[in-house]
């Protein structure tokens, strides 16, 4: 059998040279040589969809932003990752999901580990540039374990993810459109009605924010275990 | 030694949380008053808003006209506004009526859940009258500094005014942030 | 079934002598347009008064596609077949038919509704696209191989390769009609280059800006040219199947597609081995999924897989993982649509119209203020002021042009004193608009630009997928922020953001929606800032 040989690119990041396998994005190979890029809807273990934006890099000689999650590298390319352009950029799109539901942290479950809180902090965002918007959504409260709260919720689809390509289940999914779009469970079933859910309880630690969470826990109390993912798929790998 | 600043502190929409916090600085306010004089706040017996302030500290949202028309005030006699805890900054719980607007927190308030009401009519006598929107302060006059917080600890108060007193930056993310 | 040219020779003359057993025709209108004032029933009316006159082995009667000139529909075509004569008549009601009838039986053309064939309407179009509507039956598979139809298939499939196929598209300078203008030979030579089992063609009919209906024209009136287009590309690139995605709100377009794919089933120009020739190629109509986004082309062939219809992060490109993960062309309507004169009459006579850069003719949707909306052709690099004056009849009496919007949503405005403008697609887009599907509005001086840019604004943000941040949140507050404006309610700090979020929102967002989404905004600030300022209130 002949062995696939595994290519290796050499390009730049911030003027540093580095090299990554040649399939790899462009956060992987950041992230091998230790250069932070910060990340919202990205998981490691799961697929990258380039949802939330924060992520954006600058390509030398390209007027396009792309985001490191899904960018694939190439041979010779200059990234940079912490320009003007992009902190401006990305301050203001984390002040859009900030403004765009209710996110009361002082009164969430979430409130002081919840990585959106965090972004601000290192995004140095403390306020927001955009007008709130007004827009409620109901809890779900349904499930005897977990709670919904769509109100909490930036749309990073990490839920739907795991579900679909760790659990196999493909419990959740989205619904509606534009400012209205809703993780729901099967055909917009309460959660404790839905057939396909198993609750493993995934979902809920790989949220991000407030959105998902154990019942019972009060504000501050919810803290996840974003790491059972990797962990989980490691194990997996290593049975076969 | 170089001029006081001339300071004043106003609760609007909120808990009065950050002002507890601002008191917590407890013998750094004796520190701060040498460097400040406050003119008009909850601590000090002040009926008008004075004229040439160089700061305004900013607790609570703007929920009624009487806070809108304080804020215009404020920003009219002020040299700098800093807002003060969440409430300022984002609306925080204040906010949270906005999902249902104000008559049906009314209703709520003084109908359903008020064991008496007679008459059933909410109070609109010299009281003042709420919006239909609570808005953070920045949504309505221009901000100059956001410090958050529910509340504010006093550390992080305390650093970002020694800061504006001594024309020092500072990153105000790396003392608070929204829910600390 | 036929299997070669003579064959296909054959059907055409064949339908040819039918065609001029009648010396003349009654041709009705009946695209959508005519259609909802009625076409169908004058269609039958003439066909009954023409038969109660016993002159219908003289005159047939035939419905087709729309000849352009929506705005006094419903239209009828008398055309002699042996002189070559037309007369048009406008504006046609039902009661008006045996009149017409009568005419035709007295040799004598009716002076009222007569419409004037020698005016800038219809003298200075160039029609290659649309040449077969109004002209042909788009039921009748024989009424369009009479009028050429499918030979360049025959005669591709029999005489040249697909790299030859793909170099005449090249050389033609054809670009996609789409709104991207992406060199369409070099889009089919990727993909044919690619070493897949399995490729893919797709049509892009979701056609979803506001004020525009060239594709579905082109659909209605001639829905075999497009499937001769996907054919000819499904050779050339190495792939056997096809999707023709259409919105679900264009069901007469669908309804003429799937007749005349069977018909070409059929007859063997569309299955296994068309023309003996060992070239398999199967068409499919898929309907949309009701969402302007589903016709941004990842969107599209995710919708056609089954999926809910978002974008995804380009690259990959649809050219390595297109359809279910395989090399796919996708290609617009009038794209396809321009593929068969293309070959036949070859890539040196297409560069004879249009302009250097952007060879050929576009199809346009005149709408808005201007006297005659309907549906144009006209070469690449005509003068925005003989679009608008000399075809579109200039705005409505007593008012004056204001401005002119192409490229829809994604597109800018094009002020008054710019009508010497070229159009293409580089000229639009450096000034801050684009060609988009071909869309053109035309708003009079009673337009304010802020209340127009704000109507794209909000018609994106009912149209944004919802996926990323910067559209999904950022088309919101901007139509609010716009809100303010129109109401004098905004202040300077307003107008900063509004344009720091135009930047933002289209750098960072996903997809084109997104990217294009603070055009129209951009364009009006550009040309238009005096009525920002208006709404500006003073403090
Ligand atoms: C939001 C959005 C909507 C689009 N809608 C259409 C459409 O309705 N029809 C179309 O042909 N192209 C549409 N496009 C462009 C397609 O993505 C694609 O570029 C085009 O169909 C390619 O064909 P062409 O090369 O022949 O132009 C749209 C793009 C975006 C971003
Ligand atoms: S989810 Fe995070 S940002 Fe949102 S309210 Fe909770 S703690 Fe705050
Ligand atoms: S519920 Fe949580 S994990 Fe799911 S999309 Fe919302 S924020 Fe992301
Ligand atoms: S730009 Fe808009 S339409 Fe495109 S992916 Fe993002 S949210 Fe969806
Ligand atoms: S982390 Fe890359 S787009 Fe969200």
């Amino acid at each position: 059998m002949i062995k696939q040989k595994v290519r290796v690119k050499t390009f730049q990041i911030n003027g540093i040279d580095v090299t990554g396998r040649s399939d790899s994005t462009i956060l992987e190979v950041a992230k091998e040589h230790d250069i932070h890029i910060p990340t919202l809807c990205y998981l490691e273990g799961l697929s990258c969809v380039g949802a939330c934006r924060i992520c954006l890099v600058e390509i030398k000689g390209s007027n396009k932003l792309i985001p490191a999650c899904t960018g694939k590298i190439k041979e010779g390319m200059e990234v940079f990752t912490d320009t003007d352009r992009l902190h401006k950029h990305r301050k203001m799109i984390l002040s859009m999901i900030f403004a765009e539901r209710t996110h009361t942290c002082s009164v969430c479950v979430s409130n002081g580990h919840c990585e959106l809180q965090d972004m601000s902090v290192e995004l140095g965002m403390e306020h927001s540039q955009v007008p709130y918007l007004t827009n409620r959504f109901d809890i779900d409260a349904s499930h005897e374990r977990f709670v919904n709260d769509p109100n909490r919720c930036i749309l990073c689809t990490r839920c739907v993810r795991v579900c679909d390509e760790v659990e196999g289940a493909h419990a959740w999914d989205l619904v509606d459109r534009g400012l209205d779009t809703r993780v729901i469970h099967d055909m917009d079933d309460p959660w404790v009605e839905s057939e396909s859910c198993t609750s493993c309880g995934k979902c809920v630690q790989v949220c991000p924010t407030g959105a998902l969470s154990e019942k019972g826990v009060s504000a501050t109390e919810m803290v996840k275990k974003k790491s059972l993912i990797v962990n989980l798929l490691e194990m997996r790998n290593r049975e076969r | 030694m170089a001029q006081k600043i001339k300071v004043a502190t106003i609760w609007l929409d909120g808990c009065s949380g950050c002002h507890m916090s601002f008191l917590d600085m407890d013998e750094r306010l004796v520190e701060l008053s040498e460097y400040m004089d406050v003119l008009y706040s909850p601590y000090v017996d002040q009926k008008e808003f004075p004229e040439g302030v160089d700061l305004t500290i900013v607790e609570g949202a703007l929920s009624s006209d009487h806070d809108v028309e304080m804020i215009k005030t404020i920003r009219q006699n002020s040299k700098k506004i800093l807002a003060l805890g969440d409430c300022a900054i984002t609306g925080n719980v204040s906010t949270m009526k906005n999902l249902y607007g104000t008559r049906a927190i009314m209703e709520t308030g003084y109908g359903q859940n008020a064991d008496h009401n007679e008459s059933g009519e909410y109070p609109h006598l010299v009281v003042p009258k709420l919006l239909d929107r609570v808005h953070p302060l920045h949504e309505i006059v221009p901000v100059d500094y956001f410090v958050p917080g529910c509340p504010t600890p006093a550390d992080a108060i305390y650093t970002v005014l020694k800061a504006l007193i001594e024309g020092k930056e500072v990153n105000i993310s790396q003392l608070t942030r929204f829910g600390k | 079934m036929i299997t070669t040219l003579e064959e296909l020779e054959e059907i055409a003359n064949k339908k040819q002598c039918e065609n001029n057993e009648c010396r003349e025709e009654l041709r009705v209108c009946i695209g959508s347009s005519c259609l909802s004032l009625g076409a169908k029933e004058i269609e039958k009316d003439l066909k009954k008064s023409v038969k109660d006159r016993g002159i219908e082995h003289r005159c047939r009667v035939k419905g087709v596609g729309c000849n352009g000139l929506c705005a006094a529909g419903v239209l009828v075509s008398h055309y002699d077949n042996e002189s070559g004569e037309e007369v048009l008549y406008e504006k046609i009601t039902e009661e008006d038919t045996d009149k017409l009838a009568k005419a035709v039986e007295s040799q004598k053309p009716l002076e009222e509704h007569r419409s004037d064939m020698s005016r800038g309407f219809f003298a200075k179009q160039k029609k290659i696209v649309l040449e077969n509507a109004g002209y042909i039956d788009p039921d009748d598979i024989e009424d369009y191989i009479a009028h050429g139809g499918y030979r360049a298939l025959f005669t591709t499939l029999n005489d040249a390769t697909p790299m030859e196929v793909i170099s005449q598209i090249k050389q033609s300078g054809l670009r996609g009609r789409g709104g991207g203008g992406y060199p369409t030979g070099l889009k089919w030579e990727t993909v044919a280059k690619v070493d897949a089992e399995k490729k893919y063609i797709v049509c892009n009919g979701d056609e979803g800006d506001p004020g525009a209906f060239m594709d579905r024209a082109i659909m209605e009136a001639d829905p075999h040219r497009v499937i001769e287009g996907m054919a000819l590309a499904g050779y050339a690139c190495g792939a056997a199947k096809g999707y023709i995605y259409v919105r679900a709100e264009y069901p007469t377009a669908v309804e003429k597609l799937n007749k005349a794919i069977k018909q070409a089933n059929r007859l063997g120009i569309l299955g296994n081995k068309i023309a003996d020739s060992g070239f398999d190629f199967e068409l499919e109509v898929r309907l949309g999924g009701g969402a302007f986004v589903c016709g941004e082309a990842t969107a599209l062939v995710t919708s056609i897989e089954g999926n809910r219809g978002n974008p995804r992060q380009k690259p990959p490109h649809l050219s390595d993982h297109g359809l279910w993960g395989e090399p796919t062309v996708l290609n617009n309507v009038e794209t396809f649509a321009n593929i068969v004169p293309i070959l036949n009459n070859g890539a040196q006579w297409y560069r004879g119209f249009g302009t250097e850069k952007s060879p050929g003719t576009k199809v346009f949707a005149l709408t808005g203020h201007i006297e005659n909306t309907g549906l144009v052709e006209v070469p690449m690099g005509m003068k925005l002021s003989e679009l608008i004056y000399d075809i579109g009849g200039g705005v409505s009496e007593g008012r004056n042009l204001k401005a002119i919007q192409t490229g829809g949503p994604s597109g800018g405005c094009i002020p008054a004193d710019m009508l010497d403008l070229e159009v293409d697609y580089d000229s639009l887009k450096k000034v801050g608009s684009m060609m988009g599907s071909g869309g053109v509005i035309v708003t009079d001086d009673s337009s304010n630009m802020v209340e127009v840019a704000r109507f794209f604004m909000e018609f994106c943000k009912s149209e944004s997928c919802g996926k990323c941040v910067p559209c999904r949140v950022g088309t919101t507050e901007m139509t609010d922020i716009l809100d303010k404006f129109i109401n004098k309610e905004a202040t300077k700090e307003d107008f900063e953001l509004l344009k720091e979020m135009c930047e933002v929102v289209k750098e960072s967002s996903l997809c084109g929606l997104g990217q294009t989404a603070p055009n129209p905004v951009l364009s009006t600030i550009k040309y238009f800032e005096e009525e920002y300022i208006k709404g500006i209130k003073d403090d």
